[in-house]
């Protein structure tokens, strides 16, 4: 079962500062979800100042917008998607994922499958 | 299960007590044997419904076999294996379930003969107790799975109307099948995280039975005795967990004072003025017993220092030869491995009663600022208490009225007022 891994980056206020990870940390968690075979996909997202959104109106007319800007507690920051067989196991690995750590969090969805 | 009875016509009322009651013991069993089986909730639940219905029908008239258990399970797996040929998409997707679940552990021991039901209880346990799962469901999901409580009775059981309680049944199962929350026996590592979840649901149904936050009725048995029963299945799966057998005796040493615990019109009686003749001598026993096992053999657990305290309330004959200087240590102990403004109100209570009402309020006033207390009206109510055991009534009826105020429950809120009554008019 496919599961995604949001990645929830602490801000400013919410980050642990003694409890910061370091790209070795991320390297070494890309390699183990890696080598347990259970990645599908995962990418981490660029800064926050890069984002823009686009609605649609009714009369088809688009806005676009910088941001959204943080006024969440948190900012997604990446993603993985890993196929592992329950709930337990997924929560497991985002325990391990550095992103649950140092103020941040991940929340776990598991993927919609149609038509099973 | 009354509505189906009625369905079936009107078989004898001793056969059907007997039906009833094996259902009782009978469904959590046979639901988590099926579970383990298939691996979906929903479809164990059908069958084990479908299979109590047809010993509805047939136990009257055939009489109730010689072994119940293995009979209902026999019907229910044949009516999965109908369900599934009837259902092909449905036997499909099952089968995925199975081949993941698969992976995810090793295959369970071949079925033990019928009639020998392996007790796979636990598992269903963990998964209606998963963190996972909203923390207001994980109650009543235990009844409706391991204690065989109908949704109409879980909803009466927690005084909300059926729809709401079909409701959060239907959500929460949801969330067990869509996010695939596994049925499974956390492993040794996993289990120092993971028990303290399941015994903290017991425990809620416990005190949500005993004392109801608001509405007429201050006690409803009915839920604290089906605590106990979950308690007990508990320590028999996990004879081990020294927890276990604290969460079961504390269970078992309050809920001895149950009769003497109200009075004729359903007003609270406090521990000092309750009649410790009608405490239940044999439920004191059980529990007294269970209090060394729960604390030897390693640190103590919270569940297991809390029946201390209660064993030694329950052995003293009045409160003042209780035992408050180790009461008092005992809350320590509590304080330390679960610091909590509501163990340290408690602590107060218990020091107040070993040094005198000026040592409690000093720590009563320690903890004035908890926001953790605020709103919570056993602070006002220990405040006044010990003001009034001071003499100084004015602000005791002051800290009556600021309980009165929070206090829910109707017969609480009687025994405030009667309180209130005796400071603003002593004497009366």
């Amino acid at each position: 079962m496919k599961y995604m891994l949001l990645i929830q980056s602490a801000t400013a206020e919410t980050a642990d500062a003694a409890d910061q990870c370091t790209f070795e940390d991320w390297a070494a968690y890309d390699k183990e979800v890696r080598e347990a075979g259970i990645w599908v996909s995962g990418e981490s997202l660029a800064d926050l100042v890069t984002a823009t959104s686009v609605r649609v109106g009714r009369d088809g007319g688009r806005t676009v917008t910088d941001g959204p800007f943080a006024e969440t507690r948190e900012i997604l920051g990446g993603f993985y998607v890993i196929d592992v067989p329950d709930l337990d196991v997924a929560l497991d690995w985002a325990a391990r994922c550095p992103g649950a750590h140092g103020g941040g969090s991940v929340v776990v969805r598991p993927v919609a499958e149609f038509g099973g | 299960m009354g509505d189906r009875a009625a369905a079936i016509g009107a078989p004898d009322e001793a056969s059907m007590a007997t039906v009833e009651a094996v259902f009782r013991e009978e469904y959590g069993r046979l639901l988590a044997a099926l579970v383990r089986r298939f691996g979906d909730l929903d479809l164990a639940e059908e069958v084990t419904s479908d299979a109590i219905e047809a010993a509805l029908t047939r136990w009257p008239v055939d009489g109730v076999p010689p072994k119940p258990g293995a009979w209902l399970m026999t019907t229910a797996r044949r009516k999965a294996v109908d369900r599934l040929r009837r259902d092909q998409a449905f036997a499909a997707r099952l089968a995925i379930l199975q081949v993941e679940a698969e992976r995810a552990e090793p295959a369970p021991a071949a079925d033990v003969a019928a009639g020998d039901l392996p007790d796979e209880r636990l598992q269903l346990f963990f998964t209606c107790a998963h963190p996972a799962l909203p923390a207001e469901d994980r109650g009543a999901l235990t009844l409706r799975c391991l204690a065989g409580l109908t949704t109409p009775e879980v909803a009466r059981a927690y005084l909300v109307p059926q729809a709401t309680m079909a409701k959060r049944i239907v959500r929460a199962k949801k969330k067990i099948r869509e996010a695939r929350i596994p049925f499974r026996v956390p492993g040794a590592n996993e289990l120092p995280e993971r028990l303290p979840g399941v015994l903290q649901v017991v425990y809620s149904i416990f005190t949500e039975g005993y004392a109801a936050s608001s509405g007429p009725h201050l006690q409803r048995l009915d839920l604290a005795e089906e605590a106990i029963r979950l308690g007990r299945i508990l320590r028999r799966l996990l004879p081990a967990e020294r927890e276990v057998a604290g969460l079961l005796g504390l269970m078992l040493l309050i809920h001895a004072r149950r009769d003497a615990r109200t009075g004729p019109a359903g007003e609270p009686v406090l521990l000092d003025e309750q009649d410790r003749g009608r405490w239940d001598r044999m439920m004191i026993e059980e529990g007294r017993d269970l209090v060394p096992i729960a604390l030897t053999g390693g640190p103590p657990g919270p569940y297991g220092v809390q029946a201390a305290i209660a064993a030694l309330h329950n052995e003293a004959v009045d409160l003042a030869t209780t035992d408050w200087p180790q009461i008092v240590a005992l809350y320590d102990v509590l304080l330390a491995l679960t610091p909590s403004p509501v163990v340290a109100l408690n602590r107060a209570a218990a020091v107040a009663m070993r040094d005198g009402p000026e040592a409690g309020l000093a720590l009563l006033d320690e903890l004035a600022d908890e926001p953790a207390l605020r709103g919570y009206h056993p602070s006002p109510t220990a405040r006044a208490d010990l003001l009034h055991r001071l003499g100084r009534l004015t602000e005791a009826a002051a800290a009556y009225r600021e309980a009165l105020e929070l206090a829910g429950a109707e017969p609480e809120r009687a025994h405030l007022r009667r309180r209130l009554h005796a400071v603003e008019q002593p004497g009366a």
